[in-house]
């Protein structure tokens, strides 16, 4: 009986593991053949180089400024979104009325494709018809003429994509942090507020420390999703302007697909590798501590 | 006289407190979609000038945005591509995930917990990594510049954690159910596809959701792999090909994002709790 169970069960999962192979691992291996690789788009065939494409692109000043860029972006990103969403889940846990309908709103810039988000963010940072610009000029912060301009000035393109990022990914770690803050045991921030302990102090003694485990999950994910993500730079400003918003995956698809270097564009998306590799052995940490407990 | 706060105070500037901080993220987060609103309805000579009140009509509100959208573009052709698209990427996935799941769910013993996590993992593995590969293979295929590429691309990242999903809805179903089944004569496999999938509808409708929605939020593959307009995704569609040059047709492209996000953005929420369920198993008992 258990072996037929062991041989149904496998010949049930074995296609889905194949598919997943052929795509997700085949491709995987690829890249990093490509990365030693001579391939261009329109060739087939290709000759290893060995470290040639690392050499080039080690010594590339886009790359330097992609692999700063991404760290400042995913960092950056993440700060922002794991402050402003435990703020957000805390509010939101409480019941109240219309608590659906302030969810749906809440919701939206993570359920709506990104593309779309980024570009209405696009139309509010318009050089000329920013809404933003339009707020200060009428509060006379700033004149018509010297407004600033959102996408077109290093610092502020970098600021942009990483607010933008951070509104798409707001949402997610706040559900993600309400389903924990629903699981934590209502008797201990009770027991806590009869023996008199103040908001503030129950917030940081009690809530936020029983929040750890699932605040680390939405950060893993968050970072994850930062990192790997080209969509909103390459909408916003492809990278610019001069690489100051250019990240690794931009980068990636500039090189490989955009400028037909396939080996170059593998190379740098190979630097992605190893924060992945990171997060999993964390996943993976956590999958097991759940599995002993 | 020392300032003194009543119980009654303490109430009322907390219950503001929540109200303000609900109040100031509900409008950072959901302001990008009534600002498309209102550029959708606005007319031109309104919308570009500067001089105008931009957060108020200042003419009458217009319908030529939609119409250009509708009749002047290839926004309809992307929504049938994107419908088409996800219709068979849903198929694809519910054939290949719901055996899988099920047998890593009941068959595999200790393993299948394993396997299912390692399978989980993969749904890890960025776009960004592995369009630079698969633009070749897709090209060696001869897919390319065709909806079909994203057909063979997209079940790579729905299967994964369709099967993650469907593992903990099968694993919530008693197995005298089966059984039971089993002991009137069907097969293991008989009980499965008579028995378990009829009363796993539920499941299957949030995968189907799921799966759907993550194919319109698609951009990197489509983006790779397809150039010519008329293939094109909704995702890429709006904001590459209503471009023309460097003018943006402000109107219709945010009468495109906003018309296109609203379903999707629906639908979603009705099944968003499951779907955050899948991430955070684990973290939570």
């Amino acid at each position: 009986m258990a072996v037929e169970n062991r041989r149904l069960g496998a010949a049930m999962f074995l296609p889905a593991v194949a598919y997943i192979v052929l795509l997700i691992g085949a491709p995987f291996v690829l890249a990093v053949m490509y990365a030693f690789s001579d391939a261009r788009i329109g060739t087939v065939g290709f000759h290893f180089v060995g470290l040639e494409n690392f050499r080039s692109i080690l010594q590339s000043p886009s790359f330097r400024a992609a692999l700063r860029n991404s760290v400042v972006f995913t960092i950056g990103a993440q700060v922002i979104v794991i402050v402003c969403s435990t703020i957000l889940s805390i509010a939101l846990e409480k019941p109240f009325r219309g608590r659906g309908f302030v969810r749906f709103l809440i919701l939206l810039p993570w359920v709506v494709p990104i593309s779309l988000g980024a570009i209405g963010w696009k139309w509010i940072l318009d050089s000329i018809y920013s809404v933003i610009t339009w707020v200060l000029v009428w509060l006379h912060i700033f004149k018509p003429y010297n407004a600033p301009m959102w996408l077109g000035e290093p610092h502020l393109a970098m600021a942009s994509v990483i607010l933008v990022h951070s509104w798409r990914l707001i949402p997610f770690s706040t559900v993600i942090m309400l389903a924990g803050l629903t699981a934590i045991p209502k008797d201990i921030p009770e027991a806590a507020a009869i023996d008199g302990a103040g908001f503030w102090r129950k917030l940081f003694q009690i809530d936020v420390p029983m929040m750890l485990p699932i605040i680390s999950v939405a950060v893993l994910f968050g970072t994850i999703f930062t990192f790997t993500d080209m969509t909103v730079v390459y909408i916003l400003t492809a990278g610019g302007p001069f690489d100051s918003t250019q990240v690794l995956p931009s980068l990636a698809f500039a090189t490989g697909i955009q400028g037909s270097d396939l080996a170059a564009g593998a190379a740098i998306s190979l630097f992605l590798v190893p924060v992945l590799a990171l997060i999993a052995y964390f996943m993976l940490r956590a999958a097991y501590r759940a599995e002993v407990a | 006289m020392p300032l003194m706060l009543t119980a009654g105070h303490r109430k009322f500037w907390a219950g503001a407190l929540h109200l303000a901080v609900l109040a100031v993220f509900v409008v950072l987060l959901a302001f990008p979609f009534y600002w498309m609103l209102i550029a959708t309805f606005k007319q031109n000579i309104d919308l570009y000038n500067t001089d105008n009140n931009p957060f108020i009509f200042n003419l009458k509100p217009t319908l030529d945005h939609l119409k250009l959208l509708l009749f002047e573009t290839g926004y309809v052709r992307w929504l049938g591509n994107t419908a088409l698209v996800g219709a068979i990427v849903v198929f694809i996935t519910l054939v290949l995930a719901l055996p899988a799941a099920y047998a890593l769910a009941r068959l595999t013993g200790r393993w299948g917990q394993r396997i299912g996590i390692a399978i989980f993992l993969t749904y890890l593995v960025p776009p960004t990594l592995l369009f630079i590969p698969l633009s070749r293979v897709v090209a060696v295929l001869g897919l390319q510049d065709t909806i079909w590429s994203l057909v063979l691309v997209y079940p790579s990242f729905t299967v994964p954690f369709s099967i993650w999903l469907l593992m903990g809805f099968f694993k919530s179903i008693p197995s005298e159910l089966e059984d039971a089944a089993m002991v009137d004569g069907l097969t293991h496999f008989q009980a499965f596809y008579k028995l378990v999938v009829p009363i796993s509808t539920s499941g299957i409708l949030t995968v189907v959701i799921f799966t759907f929605t993550l194919v319109t939020q698609e951009f990197v593959y489509a983006l790779t792999f397809i150039s010519p307009e008329s293939q094109q995704m909704v995702g890429v569609g709006i904001p590459i090909f209503l471009v023309r040059g460097d003018v943006y047709f402000w109107g219709s492209l945010m009468a495109a994002c906003l018309i296109t996000s609203l379903p999707i953005a629906l639908l979603y929420n009705t099944f968003l709790d499951r779907f955050i369920a899948g991430f955070t198993v684990g973290a939570i008992k």
